[in-house]
């Protein structure tokens, strides 16, 4: 008994009970649940006035504007309210980094899982292929990428539109709200067809490591197909290493998000996103009249939101991530 | 642009695997074969980028004489015909590897007198000295900081290091550049705020420009230098009486700096693209406002120019820093 006693009988914390004592990391969740609570229902309780172009241009933070409605962080150079732009720039932002850090993704975690498990020849060719993607400019591609597809993918949308009036009101009504972001879709396909290189080479230094495990050789000795030991036995394993490169992808997007959006390569008006927010901000800054709330906020509300999501991935990381010395 | 994601995974295959580069380098007549082959791997890789730019910057929608009004057909024809652009896209991209083979990169379309390699020429030097100032600056500066924040480790210089790191990364140049122009230039007056030329005029770009880089340097040179000072070879020198200080100078730098050598290379591609922005805040003539301009005029063959010089530039420091590295690296010669 005093042996079994002397003993500490509890398992190793879970990493997810490491995460949940990372006070930095909850202090990111919580403030990253907020901005997206914000994003999806701010737009839609306030009035629809808000969005529309008013005569009261310029207004400082907290001034009300002439049909009485207060303005939470002024106006911009249309009359639009700052505060209803940042959130559904917010939206924008936020989406395109979800979506972009999705398709790279699927793309690196099935290029890294393939070449990880095939080994030999077969991976050393595929790893040589992604040093060499690695050494081309590849914003340069992004941005030829969107010049070159912008205009079809509008003509797409513009017939299914045309189509859809004679025939489905659902689609015409769709295409006609999807037309404004047609440039941002075919950036996120662009960003996420490129920005798959990381995941690829994490994914598969952990297939590498999975591989020589015995429950992959009885899955082997069972006669599973090298198909279903990678979707049943390795994809499961690698859940927590994918989730942690998610959560560090979606900044990296939302940068080249805004990066593309601040040259004027990107999101057009009247859509917004936090990239072309700060573009217009930093048009009509000037030593003489500041209008200082048009850059503050929305680099302040920008550069928080990556912060929590970097700190955010760290936690993750340091919880899940076997290789990364912490515990 | 994913810049902090790989670096613990890089680390690792460094020092726990030592899984060697490039294990064909074991003499001087490797050390050729292996120059060649890289030579000739870059080469396709060029030819593949210039290729590929050049087939789509041909089916962009709007071509570089498309005008509001539109042009009679044969003068247009003929516009076409004299920049080589006329014909089948098959017929257009046979001529034109025709010509880059014989090192000829033709005109611009948009600014008509100029050809493309004299443009390039003026305005690159430019970006490459604003991109090697930043380059030195978040070297130097992430290895010094990184070094530092590892033998303070777990004070609070260290948590403040890394802390700050973690914010440059996250905010992007163009909130820093204003940023740095309204304390820096317009509230303390300082420095110019924009331009190029004097010295003055490139502190703050080059700043601006190395910022996140130089804390990605720094969490890299932390974290591997803190793998390093645990290893085995420390403990003994530390046994026989050398300080810490000297210690880290003579045994723990050499292997720690190897995965900030290998991302030297990647640092150089991120600065070279990053500019475009900080040209565009501090209003600074440079090949990024090229780049950005070419791609709204459709200018085909000056995009085509930019692309195929930055994907050489790049090409050919990665190959300088490959070669750094099996030179540094001591465990690739026993390995192979």
């Amino acid at each position: 008994m005093a042996d079994a006693g002397s003993r500490w009988l509890g398992s190793n914390p879970s990493g997810w009970a490491v995460l949940k004592r990372n006070r930095r990391a909850m202090l990111a969740l919580w403030f990253l649940v907020i901005v997206v609570a914000l994003a999806i229902f701010g737009p839609l309780m306030m009035q629809d006035s808000m969005s529309q172009p008013s005569d009261a241009v310029f207004l400082a933070p907290l001034q009300k504007g002439a049909d009485g409605v207060m303005h939470l962080c002024g106006t911009d150079v249309n009359g639009q309210d700052l505060f209803h732009r940042l959130l559904s720039g917010a939206r924008v932002s936020l989406g395109i980094g979800l979506v972009g850090a999705l398709v790279s993704l699927i793309i690196g975690t099935l290029y890294g899982m393939v070449a990880g498990y095939a080994g030999g020849k077969v991976d050393e060719l595929m790893m040589r292929g992604v040093d060499i993607l690695y050494s081309v400019p590849r914003i340069l591609f992004i941005m030829i990428f969107i010049a070159a597809l912008d205009s079809e993918f509008k003509g797409w949308l513009d017939a299914l539109r045309l189509w859809g009036q004679s025939n489905a009101p659902v689609m015409e009504s769709l295409a006609r709200d999807l037309l404004p972001y047609s440039r941002v879709l075919v950036m996120v396909l662009a960003i996420g067809l490129i920005e798959w290189l990381t995941m690829a080479r994490i994914v598969r230094g952990q297939v590498l490591v999975l591989r020589e495990m015995t429950f992959v050789t009885a899955a082997r000795a069972m006669g599973q197909s090298a198909w279903a030991i990678l979707r049943k036995h390795l994809l499961p394993n690698l859940a927590t290493v994918i989730l942690t490169y998610l959560t560090l992808t979606i900044p990296a997007v939302i940068l080249t998000e805004s990066f593309l959006s601040f040259l004027g390569l990107g999101i057009e008006d009247p859509a917004a996103s936090w990239g072309s927010l700060l573009k217009d901000g930093a048009q009509v800054i000037n030593p003489i009249d500041s209008k200082w709330w048009l850059l503050a906020f929305p680099a302040l509300l920008m550069s928080l939101t990556l912060l929590a999501l970097n700190f955010l991935g760290d936690g993750l990381r340091d919880a899940f991530d076997p290789r990364s010395g912490g515990n | 642009m994913t810049l902090w994601t790989s670096q613990k995974a890089v680390i690792s295959r460094l020092l726990l695997h030592c899984q060697p580069f490039h294990p064909m380098i074991r003499s001087f007549s490797g050390m050729v074969v292996f120059v060649l082959r890289r030579l000739f791997s870059s080469l396709v890789v060029m030819f593949c980028v210039a290729s590929l730019t050049f087939l789509l910057a041909r089916s962009m929608k709007g071509g570089p004489f498309d005008r509001d009004r539109p042009m009679p057909e044969h003068l247009k024809g003929e516009l076409e015909a004299k920049y080589k652009l006329g014909g089948s896209l098959w017929q257009q991209y046979t001529a034109f590897i025709a010509d880059l083979l014989r090192g000829d990169l033709r005109v611009s379309t948009k600014y008509r007198d100029w050809r493309v390699d004299e443009l390039l020429l003026q305005k690159l030097p430019t970006s490459l000295g604003l991109g090697l100032a930043a380059f030195v600056l978040a070297a130097f500066g992430g290895v010094l900081a990184g070094a530092w924040a590892a033998m303070r480790r777990d004070t609070w210089i260290d948590f403040g290091a890394m802390f700050g790191a973690l914010v440059a990364i996250s905010i992007p140049a163009f909130v820093v550049g204003p940023l740095l122009i309204a304390v820096f230039g317009m509230w303390l007056g300082w420095l110019p705020i924009g331009g190029w030329g004097n010295w003055k005029q490139v502190i703050l770009p080059a700043v601006c420009l190395a910022a996140p880089y130089l804390a990605y340097v720094a969490r890299l040179m932390r974290n591997s230098l803190i793998e390093v000072l645990r290893s085995d070879f420390m403990r003994t020198a530390k046994a026989k009486g050398v300080g810490e200080w000297q210690a880290l100078a003579r045994h723990a730098m050499k292997v720690a700096i190897l995965p900030v050598v290998s991302f030297l290379g990647p640092l150089a591609a991120n600065l070279l693209t990053g500019s475009m922005v900080v040209e565009s805040i501090f209003n600074i003539p440079g090949a990024g406002t090229i780049f950005v301009n070419a791609i709204q005029n459709r200018d085909v063959m000056l995009l085509v120019g930019a692309v195929i010089v930055y994907c050489g530039l790049l090409v050919f420091f990665n190959f300088i820093v490959d070669v750094a590295y099996t030179l540094l690296d001591k465990r690739i010669r026993l390995h192979g």
